[in-house]
């Protein structure tokens, strides 16, 4: 791969990270709200709120529905408004938080089900605010299950970015049908892959490692407490 | 301390209504130790989460510590909660959060600077004698340690109420009577009213001053533990002292088959020695208990007497006058 090409490959890698990692920022902030909702409102929930939680549900469930490839054209004006562009991986990042949201929140509902229900009801036992409870017991025990669904959410998001690049938005993708497609440079698209699969293994196991490392449950875990 | 009354909870489920619990009425007095006594799905749990409203009844009063909490604004229910403290089953400690942070907690929820927290905290874990543990997760402790942290973490905000929701259900004998012990200490030394369900008959035996029996939903018997297992017909009784397995066929000395119920006075008296001596007659023990209950010893033999009818015949009279035989066998051989 002559010496642009291999230039490009870095650049466009820096192009996928800047787009998922913003992205990554912006869905974690309003994913972990949005999956507290879910569990906080449903029935039998600490803040019942059965309308809502109806509302909230299918929103997600539509987000969810929609193939990112018709999402991301849905809401071009949408991606003007908040960027000023469609174009660009600035503009990209708009549809890469849209549609992660819905997903990132299920995740962290997800996760906070399977808090053992006894442990929020000790916490109400002792008198604890509702806000206690989330931030003290629900979160903090769905930590391990936050970060492995983080992981799976951060890995989408780069498929999607990858996908987003490919229609102007710039990254790996867009290098590759540019380059590896259209201009049959198998070495490119080789390359652009190669890249991906590191960043998807690295994510991966990142995940993991931060994962275990929050998860106090097994006892019989390499590391000494005590 | 604890008064319920006319408790009742229906649940509903789609169209149907389960009813839970039905008239319930209890008091449990300062400084005892009250058991509620059931089967499972008898409606304990709901019914001990009714004192702290971790279940609203449908119908009736509860009123903890002078307060009727059902007419408390949510912020006062919250207040009055961290003065009843509560042990699970399955301990409900927090996985994430090492057992010194698990015994913090309640003392945070209540507001306490950290100097005194720590103190506190410390101090509660010898008191449980797991001191050595405060930097252990959770998921690192056997069950019997585990519950010695939920019953710390209970206490940690000085409760004058202590609610065990089947605290020992899940721990072996040996265990369970460690936890027990701990509890009866706390229970002397703390003046700790403690109100707990349960569906092993030992735990009602081994610290409980006054028990009720629990059936469908329904209180069927209330009273003290030693008086209830000293009265054959009671429904402790009945759940205590099963019939006796040894069949009539097992009679085989052609004498009188008899069954005594002791208790109190009677536990200590030598009165099988006291029926040779003044009647000529032989007593063949068949099968028997005789344990202690909280300070009273309480129990009940089968035998079988021989001699001459005579003798025999005056040896009932005596035991009957004694009041202790409770049952005799329908014929002699």
């Amino acid at each position: 791969m002559p010496g642009e090409l291999t230039h490009s490959l870095w650049v466009a890698t820096l192009e996928t990270l800047y787009m998922t990692s913003v992205a990554t920022v912006l869905v974690v902030l309003a994913g972990l709200p949005l999956g507290v909702l879910l569990v906080l409102t449903d029935r039998g929930g600490l803040w019942e709120r059965p309308a809502l939680h109806r509302v909230l549900g299918m929103l997600v469930n539509v987000g969810r529905s929609v193939p990112f490839i018709i999402l991301m054209v849905a809401i071009v004006p949408l991606t003007r408004l908040l960027v000023g562009t469609t174009i660009g991986t600035t503009a990209a990042i708009v549809p890469l938080v849209v549609a992660a949201i819905p997903f990132m929140g299920r995740v962290v509902e997800q996760g906070l089900r399977e808090v053992d229900s006894g442990l929020v009801e000790a916490a109400i036992a002792m008198g604890s605010t509702h806000r206690r409870v989330v931030f003290r017991v629900l979160l903090p025990e769905a930590l391990p299950s936050l970060v492995r669904g983080t992981a799976l959410v951060v890995i989408s998001l780069l498929g999607y970015s990858a996908m987003a690049g490919a229609v102007g938005g710039g990254g790996l993708g867009d290098l590759a049908v540019k380059y590896g497609y259209m201009r049959f440079r198998t070495d490119v698209m080789l390359g652009c892959l190669a890249v991906l699969l590191a960043l998807v293994q690295l994510v991966q196991w990142l995940g993991d490692g931060v994962a275990s490392r929050f998860d106090h449950t097994s006892p019989h875990s390499r590391r000494a407490h005590d | 301390m604890i008064e319920l009354r006319g408790i009742s909870k229906v649940y509903r489920q789609g169209g149907r209504e389960l009813s839970a619990l039905q008239d319930v009425s209890l008091r449990v007095d300062p400084g005892e130790v009250f058991g509620v006594l059931g089967q499972s799905g008898a409606g304990k749990s709901t019914l001990i989460r009714c004192v702290n409203l971790l279940e609203r009844p449908t119908q009736g009063r509860v009123r903890v510590n002078g307060k009727e909490l059902l007419s408390l604004s949510p912020e006062e229910l919250r207040l009055a909660r961290q003065g009843i403290g509560m042990i699970f089953q399955h301990f409900n400690l927090f996985s994430s959060q090492t057992v010194a942070a698990n015994v913090a907690y309640p003392l945070e929820v209540a507001g306490l600077p950290r100097e005194q927290i720590r103190a506190r905290v410390a101090e509660l874990l010898a008191l449980v004698g797991l001191s050595d543990k405060a930097d252990t997760y959770p998921a690192r402790l056997s069950g019997g340690q585990k519950q010695r942290v939920g019953i710390a973490r209970a206490l940690a905000p000085r409760p004058r109420i202590l609610l065990s929701d089947e605290a020992t259900s899940s721990l072996d004998p040996e265990t369970t009577r460690s936890v027990l012990a701990l509890l009866r200490d706390l229970n002397r030394q703390l003046g700790l009213t403690i109100l707990l369900i349960t569906h092993q008959m030992e735990v009602v035996k081994a610290i409980c001053d006054t028990v009720a029996v629990l059936e469908q939903g329904r209180l069927v018997e209330q009273g003290k533990v030693v008086e209830l297992l000293s009265r054959p017909g009671t429904h402790l009784h009945g759940l205590c002292y099963p019939p006796f397995t040894t069949g009539e066929s097992a009679v085989l000395r052609g004498g009188q088959r008899v069954e005594l119920s002791l208790s109190g006075e009677h536990s200590t008296r030598p009165i099988l020695s006291t029926l040779a001596r003044r009647f000529d007659v032989d007593a063949h023990l068949l099968e028997g208990s005789l344990e202690r209950v909280g300070e009273a010893r309480v129990g009940r033999l089968l035998f079988e007497l021989t001699g001459a009818p005579d003798a025999v015949s005056q040896a009932l009279a005596f035991l009957r006058e004694q009041g202790v035989t409770s049952e005799e066998a329908a014929h002699a051989w």
